[in-house]
C-alpha cells in the first residue's frame, strides 16, 4: 500500500516499500504478492495449521471475536474506516489489543485522516494507510496528539487517576 | 469548585492549539467542509442560520464569578453583547466569527473552561441539578462523580465517533431535578443502610424524535465501578448502535430493539472483562476530586432573620419572589436564589447580557462564596445567600432585569433558540414564548395558577424539552409555513411522563389563545389548590380538547 505510516517503539515514519495489496473485490483475479483479504476469502485460502501468507481485513460490521481461532496464523490485521466518522474500528482495535491479545501489526485502512490518527494510535493501531489523496508526511503530525489522556486506552491501561 | 491541576490545564491549552491549527487548515483549504465539520462540532462550534454559534461547556452547571466575568467579556468582545443559557446548563454565543474562535477558546482556557464535546457524536457535557451541594433534600453531593465522569469522557479516543450524541446526567436528591430519565445514561446516587455509595443506572432515555423514558439497567452498583460500567455501556453502543439512519442512532433505539434484558446482558458480559480492573475508581481519586467540593465556610446564622421577616410581611412583591424564587438550603440561615432569565418581552428565555453576567458575578461574591449555577430550566442560581441579604439582592436583581418572580410558573418558559437562529428549526420559538408571556402578564393570576411548566422546541430535536413540559409546544413545518403542535401532561422528576398531543396544530397567532383556553379549562375544573398536572391527571385530555377545538377556531387538519 502507498501512503503508509508506521509506528515502531514510539517513533512514527513513512513506509515507502510496503509489500501488501488490499483486496476488496472478490470477483476479480487475485493479484500476486502478499494480500490483505476479507475474512471470508482468507478462510478459503488458508492452509490448515500453517501460518498464512495473507493478512485479513475486517469491516466495521465484522466481529473481531471471529478471528480468535486464527490469530496465531495471521501475519497482519487491518480494520476499515468506511468513513472517518464511523468509530466502530476504535472499539475493534481496543478489543483486539486488550482482550484478544493481538500483538502483530494493526493497520487502519479506508478513510484514514490526519486529525484522527492520534485516537487510532491510542486504541492500538500501529500502522495507518492514509487516504491516498492526502499527504502522508503532513498526516505524520496528527500522530502526536495530546500529552494528557484522562482515560485509559489500549496503549495505556491505567487511567490518569492511577498515574497522577 | 474543582480547580485545574497541571494535567487539566495542559489538556485545554493543547486542545486550543490543536483547534487553532485545524481552523487555519480549513481556512486555507487543506481541510474540506466535511472533514472540518466533526472537528469544529467537537469544539462546540455550529453553523447556524446567520453565523457560527459557539457552545461553551459549563460542567454540571457550576461557574465561578471569574468564569462568569469571562463569559461576559466574550459576549462583549466577540458577540453582540449577550449569551444564551441552554437546557443542558451550557452557554451559547450566537454571533461568532470562525477566525476568532481559537482566541475565544484561549480566553476560556485561562479561566479553566472549554467547549470540548459540547457537540458532535460523543459524550456531551455531564449535567446535574443546579442545587447540587446545597439542596435541603440532597442525599450525596453528585459533583465529584460528575467531575470524574467529565474527565473520563473528555477526548476518550474510543468514543469520539459514536453513532450519535451521548448525554449523561447524575442526581442525588429526593426530587430528581436533573431529568435523569431523559438521558442516554441517567445515574441516581444514594447510600445503602451501611453507608456505601451506590448507583442506580438508567439507560436509553431521551427526547427528540422518539421520546422515551429511560429504563433501569443496574441497581446498587458500587460507585467504584462507575467508569468501568459506563465504558461497558458505551462499548456495546459504539459497536452495535445503528449508523444507517441518524434518527435511529441514539442508544434508546438500540435498547428498544434488543429489549432492556438483552441489552443489559450484553453490557454485563462486557463489564465482566472490565470490573475490578484499572478503571476501578480509588478512594484516593474520589477524595482528591471531592476535596474541591467541600462546603464553603458558612457563618453560623440564625435560621430566622428579623429584618427579612419584616420585609416579607410588608412587601408583597418581595414575598412573592421569595415564595417562587428562593429555595431551602441545608445550612440554617442560608437560602438558594433563582434569578429568572424569563422577564417576558424584555428578553428571550435564557438570554443574558454581558452587564447582567457581570452583575451576577458581583452578587455571587457579595452575597455568597463566588459560586454560580446554571439550571437546566435556563435560570441562574446563587446557591449560598444569607436570608438577611435576600431583600437587598432582590432589589438589585429587579434593577438588572433578573428579579422576575416567576420560577416554576407558566411564564418561566423553557425554550430553544428556535428558527430565529437555529439551522435545524422548523419554526420560531422566541416570539411564541414572548407572545405567551405578554398574554399572561398578571403576576397575581400566575401565582394563583401555581406550578405549570411550559416548554417550547422549534423542531423534533426537542432542545426545549417540550415532551416533558406540562404544556409542550413543538414547532412543525407544513408546506413551508410554521405551525405549532401542543402536548399536555408531560412532567419531569421522579414522576416523569411524556406529554400527549391534543390534536391538529396551530398557527403562531393562535397559540396564545390556545394556551389561554387550556388554562381556562384548568381553572374551571381545578379543585382548591390543585396543581395543573394533577387536575389534568384527574379529568383527562377531553375537557381541554373540547375547549381548545370549538368550531369557531380555525384549525388545519
Amino acid at each position: 500500500m502507498n501512503n503508509l505510516l508506521r509506528l515502531e517503539e514510539g517513533v512514527a515514519f513513512k513506509v515507502n516499500d510496503d509489500p501488501w495489496t488490499l483486496v476488496r473485490d472478490l470477483e476479480n483475479q487475485l493479484p500476486t504478492g502478499p494480500l490483505i483479504l476479507p475474512l471470508a476469502l482468507w478462510l478459503i485460502r488458508r492452509i490448515e495449521h500453517h501460518p498464512s501468507r495473507d493478512a485479513v481485513w475486517l469491516g466495521p460490521d465484522d466481529e473481531v471475536e471471529s478471528l480468535k481461532p486464527w490469530l496465531k496464523l495471521i501475519p497482519m490485521i487491518a480494520l476499515e474506516f468506511p468513513s472517518f466518522r464511523d468509530g466502530r474500528a476504535y472499539s475493534q482495535a481496543y478489543l483486539l489489543r486488550t482482550r484478544l491479545g493481538w500483538a502483530g501489526e494493526l493497520r487502519a485502512i479506508g478513510d484514514v485522516l490526519r486529525d484522527q490518527l492520534s485516537h487510532m494510535r491510542q486504541c492500538g493501531f500501529d500502522a495507518f494507510a492514509v487516504r491516498e489523496d492526502k499527504c502522508a508526511e503532513d498526516a505524520l503530525k496528527g500522530l502526536v496528539g495530546m500529552s494528557v489522556h484522562y482515560g485509559r486506552s489500549a496503549i495505556e491501561p491505567r487511567p490518569l487517576f492511577r498515574r497522577r | 469548585m474543582y480547580q485545574y491541576d497541571d494535567y487539566d490545564r495542559a489538556l485545554v491549552f493543547e486542545r486550543v492549539a490543536q483547534f487553532r491549527d485545524q481552523v487555519e487548515r480549513f481556512m486555507a483549504g487543506a481541510l474540506s467542509e466535511e472533514e472540518f465539520l466533526p472537528l469544529r462540532l467537537q469544539n462546540g462550534l455550529y453553523m447556524q442560520k446567520h453565523a457560527y454559534m459557539l457552545r461553551v461547556a459549563i460542567p454540571y452547571g457550576t461557574l465561578s464569578a471569574r468564569q462568569m466575568r469571562t463569559l461576559a467579556s466574550i459576549a462583549r468582545d466577540y458577540d453582540r453583547g449577550y449569551g444564551h443559557f441552554t437546557t443542558r446548563q451550557n452557554m451559547q454565543f450566537n454571533w461568532i466569527e470562525l477566525a476568532q474562535v481559537p482566541d475565544i477558546l484561549e480566553r476560556l482556557a485561562q479561566v479553566e473552561m472549554h467547549a470540548i464535546q459540547t457537540s458532535g457524536n460523543c459524550v456531551r457535557n455531564i449535567t446535574t441539578e443546579a442545587f447540587a451541594g446545597v439542596a435541603a433534600d440532597e442525599l450525596i453531593d453528585p459533583r465529584p462523580l460528575a467531575e470524574i465522569l467529565r474527565q473520563w469522557s473528555t477526548i476518550n479516543p474510543e468514543f469520539l465517533f459514536l453513532p450519535r450524541k451521548f448525554k449523561i446526567a447524575i442526581c442525588s436528591a429526593e426530587h430528581d431535578r436533573a431529568a435523569i430519565m431523559m438521558h442516554d445514561i441517567g445515574l441516581y446516587l444514594y447510600r445503602d443502610a451501611a453507608g456505601q455509595m451506590l448507583l442506580r443506572v438508567i439507560v436509553g432515555g431521551g427526547l427528540g424524535r422518539t421520546p422515551i423514558l429511560g429504563l433501569q439497567i443496574r441497581e446498587g452498583l458500587p460507585w467504584q465501578h462507575l467508569l468501568s460500567y459506563v465504558e461497558a455501556v458505551l462499548r456495546v453502543y459504539n459497536r452495535h448502535g445503528r449508523r444507517d439512519n441518524k434518527y435511529k442512532a441514539r442508544i434508546k433505539i438500540l435498547v428498544k430493539a434488543l429489549g432492556i434484558e438483552a441489552f443489559a446482558q450484553e453490557v454485563e458480559q462486557e463489564w465482566q472483562h472490565l470490573k475490578d480492573g484499572p478503571a476501578q475508581l480509588t478512594d484516593v481519586e474520589y477524595q482528591r476530586v471531592a476535596s474541591a467540593f467541600v462546603p464553603p465556610a458558612y457563618e453560623p446564622l440564625a435560621d430566622t432573620d428579623l429584618d427579612f421577616g419584616t420585609r416579607l410581611t410588608e412587601n408583597p412583591a418581595f414575598a412573592r419572589w421569595v415564595a417562587r424564587n428562593v429555595q431551602p438550603h441545608k445550612v440554617p440561615g442560608y437560602a438558594s436564589v433563582v434569578l429568572s432569565t424569563k422577564p417576558g418581552m424584555a428578553s428571550p428565555p435564557g438570554d443574558v447580557t454581558g452587564a447582567q453576567m457581570d452583575a451576577v458575578a458581583d452578587w455571587s461574591e457579595q452575597f455568597g462564596f463566588g459560586e454560580i449555577r446554571i439550571a437546566h430550566e435556563q435560570n441562574i442560581v446563587l446557591p449560598d445567600v444569607p436570608k438577611a441579604d435576600l431583600y437587598t439582592l432582590w432589589c438589585l436583581a429587579c434593577e438588572h432585569g433578573l428579579g422576575c418572580a416567576n420560577v416554576g410558573l407558566l411564564t418561566d418558559i423553557i425554550a430553544c433558540p428556535g428558527g430565529d437562529f437555529c439551522a435545524l428549526a422548523n419554526a420560531k420559538s422566541i416570539p411564541i414564548a414572548q407572545a405567551i408571556q405578554a398574554r399572561f402578564d398578571d403576576l397575581d393570576y400566575l401565582h394563583d395558577l401555581g406550578d405549570i411548566s411550559l416548554n417550547i422546541s422549534g423542531c423534533m430535536n426537542a432542545c426545549g424539552h417540550h415532551h416533558i413540559g406540562n404544556i409542550g409546544i413543538l414547532g412543525v413545518d407544513k408546506n413551508g409555513s410554521e405551525w405549532y403542535q401542543i402536548t399536555l401532561g408531560g412532567s419531569q422528576g421522579k414522576n416523569s411522563a411524556l406529554g400527549k398531543v391534543i390534536g391538529p396544530s396551530f398557527s403562531a397567532a393562535e397559540v396564545p389563545q390556545v394556551i389561554e383556553r387550556i388554562i381556562a379549562t384548568f381553572v374551571r375544573y381545578r379543585e382548591s389548590e390543585e396543581l395543573f398536572v394533577d387536575t389534568l391527571q384527574r379529568i383527562g385530555l377531553e375537557p381541554f380538547k373540547e375547549r381548545v377545538y370549538p368550531k369557531s377556531l380555525e384549525v388545519v387538519a
